[in-house]
């Protein structure tokens, strides 16, 4: 079991006359043992860092930092390399929409038994500890339930027992139970010393399994701690403003609109929408170095 | 008033049966239940999309008669879905797609949604979701529906666009007196958004 260490990436994609700042030194650690929640509105470049990992960027990005999985540098590594040391093998994937991440014209098990094969893993084991009895295996994916292509997709993560899982948006379109049976999931997997990055614009999801929350916004990590901290006690004002929005709360959005990517302000990002900003956010502030971290010149 | 009277309506096999709802102008209905349930059906039917095999549908009064392409009536029923992706033309900018029903108020319904000039140039694939549900949002109140039935349209979005487009749809009702159906998997979205919420139930394993 090993560290990733996420170490001041970027990443941008060159359009024609303009650049596009998806991702912005961005640093964090996730340990084994350890789920992290990445939040954080959609657009806000949670997806293109899941993608820079697993070497999944379209040709036109260039990263700079680095992502280290005990010896290998995810973003240095070769495709080759990823293909045959890491995807599946060190790093599980769970994907948005199971059922069209499967291949429409296999059965669930022929997909499964070929991973099983290739990474050298037990279908029959991951196919039980996912939850799917032998029928459903039988399934086209189709045939599945949004719940049972959630399993499918959870065995395939997990049948080469990587020791990362990284879940991008797994919950989305899920019923409560489901969303509570999968998290349960994740949390057993933590427990047993996997390290989970959990990637969700859901808060609730994130309060309920994840350690750590990092908040994300246009590019950047604005604030990092314990969950229950995070949601409760945040220290940016944007992170306060999206928890307060939640229905069970105070339901009104956070004023304004993210800025483009292409045109991100030279200062703090959030500081044309915040009501606590003066000349100061003109200067971008830096994440500190604490437990509960937080990039505000002026927090809550 | 909106209402569906003994609806059953499916695909193959039934997926509802014997199913009643009714939507009140001004008022804002919860419909829950877990996947399966029918809940998406329910709305297809009710948004007039989709036929049912045995019930009827009144709009203020009168009886639908046609379904699918045949809907005339359909205008005065606005529809936002889940995924706003593969609601909007993909060829088209923002601007066009709001512009789509027809009628000339583009700007104004931009402003109501928050969208900028420079959004309203683009195409889905250079927004965010959140951006693109806006868009969709404001083609739907173009005609000025009398009800609005918005099925799951929360579930790709953060907090924060959610508060903000429920925002407006509140805005919308409090001005035009328009009933809306509010389909959910979240329960404590509905308790804070719907006046009251009606949970159909699991359907038959099978």
């Amino acid at each position: 079991m090993v560290n990733l260490e996420i170490d001041r990436v970027s990443v941008r994609f060159a359009l024609k006359g303009a650049t596009v700042e998806a991702v912005n030194d961005v640093s964090l650690l996730v340990r084994p043992g350890e789920c992290v929640a990445l939040v954080g509105e959609s657009g806000c470049g949670k997806t293109v860092l899941a993608s820079a990992l697993l070497g999944f960027l379209p040709g036109n990005a260039e990263t700079s930092g680095s992502a280290r999985l005990g010896d290998v540098d995810l973003l240095a590594a070769t495709d080759h390399e990823l293909a045959t040391t890491v995807r599946g093998r060190r790093i599980g994937l769970v994907p948005q929409s199971p059922a069209s991440h499967l291949t429409p014209v296999r059965t669930a098990r022929s997909q499964l038994e070929e991973a099983a094969r290739v990474l050298g893993g037990d279908a029959r084991q991951a196919a039980e500890r996912a939850g799917l009895l032998p029928e459903h295996l039988d399934r086209y994916p189709h045939e599945l339930s949004g719940g049972m292509a959630q399993r499918v997709a959870n065995a395939l993560a997990l049948v080469g027992n990587p020791p990362l899982l990284i879940a991008d948006e797994p919950t989305t379109g899920l019923d409560r139970d489901l969303v509570d049976g999968l998290l349960g999931e994740f949390r057993r997997l933590v427990d047993d010393g996997h390290s989970v990055l959990l990637i969700t614009h859901d808060l609730a999801a994130a309060h309920k399994v994840a350690d750590r929350i990092a908040v994300m916004y246009a590019g950047r990590i604005v604030e990092v701690g314990p969950a229950h901290e995070v949601l409760d006690g945040a220290k940016h004002p944007y992170s306060r403003g999206l928890a307060n929005a939640l229905p069970e709360r105070d339901f009104l959005p956070v004023p304004g609109q993210p800025p483009l990517l292409t045109d991100l302000p030279a200062g703090c990002a959030f500081a044309p929408r915040c009501a606590q900003a003066t000349a100061i956010c003109e200067d971008r502030p830096v994440l500190t170095d604490d437990p509960h971290a937080v990039a505000c010149h002026r927090p809550c | 008033m909106l209402t569906g009277l003994g609806i059953t309506a499916g695909y193959d096999a039934p997926v509802i049966t014997d199913v009643s709802l009714t939507v009140r102008p001004g008022q804002t209905v919860g419909l829950a239940g877990p996947s399966g349930s029918g809940k998406s059906t329910l709305a297809r039917v009710l948004a007039l999309l989709h036929k049912p095999f045995a019930g009827t549908v009144e709009i203020d009064g009168e009886t639908v008669t046609g379904f699918r392409f045949q809907a005339r009536q359909r205008t005065r029923i606005g529809v936002l879905f889940q995924q706003p992706r593969l609601s909007v033309d993909p060829r088209f900018t923002l601007r066009q797609a709001i512009a789509e029903p027809g009628g000339d108020r583009v700007g104004e319904l931009a402003d109501l949604v928050m969208l900028t000039d420079d959004l309203l140039g683009r195409r889905p694939h250079e927004v965010s979701d959140g951006q693109l549900q806006r868009a969709c949002l404001a083609r739907a109140l173009a005609l000025k529906p009398r009800y609005l039935i918005c099925d799951e349209m929360t579930t790709m979005l953060d907090a924060s666009t959610t508060a903000a487009l429920v925002g407006v749809i509140q805005a919308y009702q409090r001005e035009s007196g328009a009933g809306v159906l509010a389909i959910s998997h979240d329960t404590t979205l509905l308790t804070r958004w719907a006046d009251e919420t009606v949970r159909l139930s699991a359907p038959l394993p099978r």
